[in-house]
């Protein structure tokens, strides 16, 4: 399979979406389909010196204590550091073993296992069964493995679907064609700020847009609701329609309006009351911003009448959606 | 410098579900509590420290695709808000210092403006 770019000053969209992708991942597996099953395990009667002799056979860096199958403890290399400084290689394992370690379930997710790496700081967890016998042992490097095992069999799934709708306006044939939507937005709804706007730029990127170019649309909308949200009387509707080589979008409201529209679009000018501002918004930056992101921007205003923005960005050839020649795995930097 | 280290060294608290932070880069940093300011102004996949601590800024990390906020002074984000974070896959840090202390320490750390 592809490997994600590993870069160390920059991270590419690509791999960030790897990593967001694994992350996913590790809320999906369970333990038991990453971890090692075949496990060294060093009985109670051994002493230090059988250990390290097993460790060097085996090429590995800890492994269980158990009786009968039942867990009683963990040895690792920082045990065998103890022992070795103590010059003490003919005590007995179990003299040396940390007893009772942090386990893991077969059943449990992959993440359960990932927040206590970070948080207890281990390097190999036990893993039980549901009657709490030994069934195998997780390391780092098994979820590791497992994960990219996972994403390979999920990278063809995922990239079928981009396929799909990246190419969408290819089968359909018409003088010209466009997917329009549609999103309601509520006046004051704060909680739910953003939603469109990262609905928005999620569906452009599936429709093979640049990530550069979605990032664009989403930064304008996310202006444009949150002005529907803070500034209108019965909040409004945001429409944005793609074609191949365009996306317009429309932002429309019934009131109150705006009373300068020429000063409305200057930096630092803000109508926002002393309790939207305190939540950070009413910079005055928001119809700049728009128009830095889009290519054209158009702004109506009647008092008592309502508001209508309409922004439009154009996509030169290879940077069309819903098109063959539509790139996806540009790299691009901040 | 990795997310992991910078952690480690701000000794910040992590409010979100553990990701491998030592994979994560951040490109560079913003400081600002004005929302539409940070959508001007920070970097891609750059750090924000603000004092604002409501649900929108994650609408806007996620967004910009900001490696994490760090929200200063112990303002603390409601339930609701880390939940949303957790769900857009947004790592937010907390700190008790200051927004001025914590870019002083990012900057001596290596983690310049572009």
């Amino acid at each position: 399979m592809e490997q994600p770019e590993r870069q160390t000053s920059v991270i590419t969209d690509k791999s960030v979406e790897y990593i967001t992708r694994s992350e996913e991942l590790a809320y999906e597996l369970k333990i038991d389909e990453v971890m090692t099953h075949k496990v060294k395990s060093i009985s109670a009667d051994m002493i230090m010196r059988d250990v390290v002799e097993m460790f060097r056979q085996a090429r590995i860096s800890g492994a269980p204590v158990t009786v009968g199958g039942e867990l009683i403890g963990i040895i690792s290399m920082e045990d065998l550091i103890r022992c070795l400084s103590h010059n003490d290689l003919d005590a007995a394992a179990t003299k040396y073993m940390t007893p009772k370690p942090i386990t893991v379930k077969t059943t449990d997710p992959v993440i359960e296992a990932l927040k206590l790496f970070v948080s207890s700081r281990v390097g190999r967890l036990p893993v039980l069964d549901s009657e709490g016998n030994l069934a195998g042992i997780l390391t780092k490097g098994d979820v590791s493995r497992g994960l990219l095992r996972a994403l390979q069999r999920t990278y063809q799934e995922e990239e079928l679907r981009r396929y799909r709708a990246s190419h969408l306006f290819e089968d359909i044939e018409s003088d010209r064609s466009s997917l329009i939507l549609r999103y309601n937005i509520k006046a004051r709804d704060f909680t739910n700020g953003g939603s469109a706007s990262s609905h928005i730029k999620r569906a452009l990127l599936r429709l093979g847009a640049n990530p550069q170019i979605a990032r664009r649309c989403g930064i304008a909308i996310y202006e444009a609701e949150m002005n529907l949200i803070i500034h209108t009387t019965n909040g409004g509707i945001i429409r944005v329609e793609i074609e191949p080589h365009q996306i317009t979008i429309d932002a429309n409201d019934d009131g109150p309006g705006i009373k300068d529209v020429e000063l409305a679009m200057k930096p630092g000018f803000s109508t926002a009351t002393e309790e939207i501002r305190e939540l950070g918004f009413g910079a005055g930056m928001g119809l700049p911003n728009i128009a830095r992101c889009v290519d054209n921007v158009k702004l109506e205003s009647t008092i008592g009448k309502g508001t209508k923005l309409k922004m439009k960005i154009f996509l030169e050839n290879e940077e069309a959606v819903g098109e063959s020649h539509s790139p996806n795995q540009e790299t691009i930097k901040a | 410098m990795n997310l992991d280290k910078i952690i480690r060294e701000l000794d910040l608290k992590l409010l979100t579900d553990p990701q491998d932070y030592s994979q994560i880069v951040p490109s560079g940093g913003y400081a600002s509590d004005l929302l539409s300011c940070v959508m001007a102004g920070a970097p891609h996949q750059g750090i924000w420290i603000t004092l604002q601590s409501h649900a929108n800024i994650v609408a806007v990390a996620a967004l910009l695709e900001l490696s994490a906020v760090i929200i200063t002074e112990s303002a603390m984000p409601e339930p609701a808000v880390i939940e949303k974070a957790n769900r857009e896959h947004v790592t937010l840090l907390s700190t008790s210092a200051t927004t001025y202390t914590i870019v002083g320490k990012l900057w001596a750390a290596g983690l310049a403006a572009k």
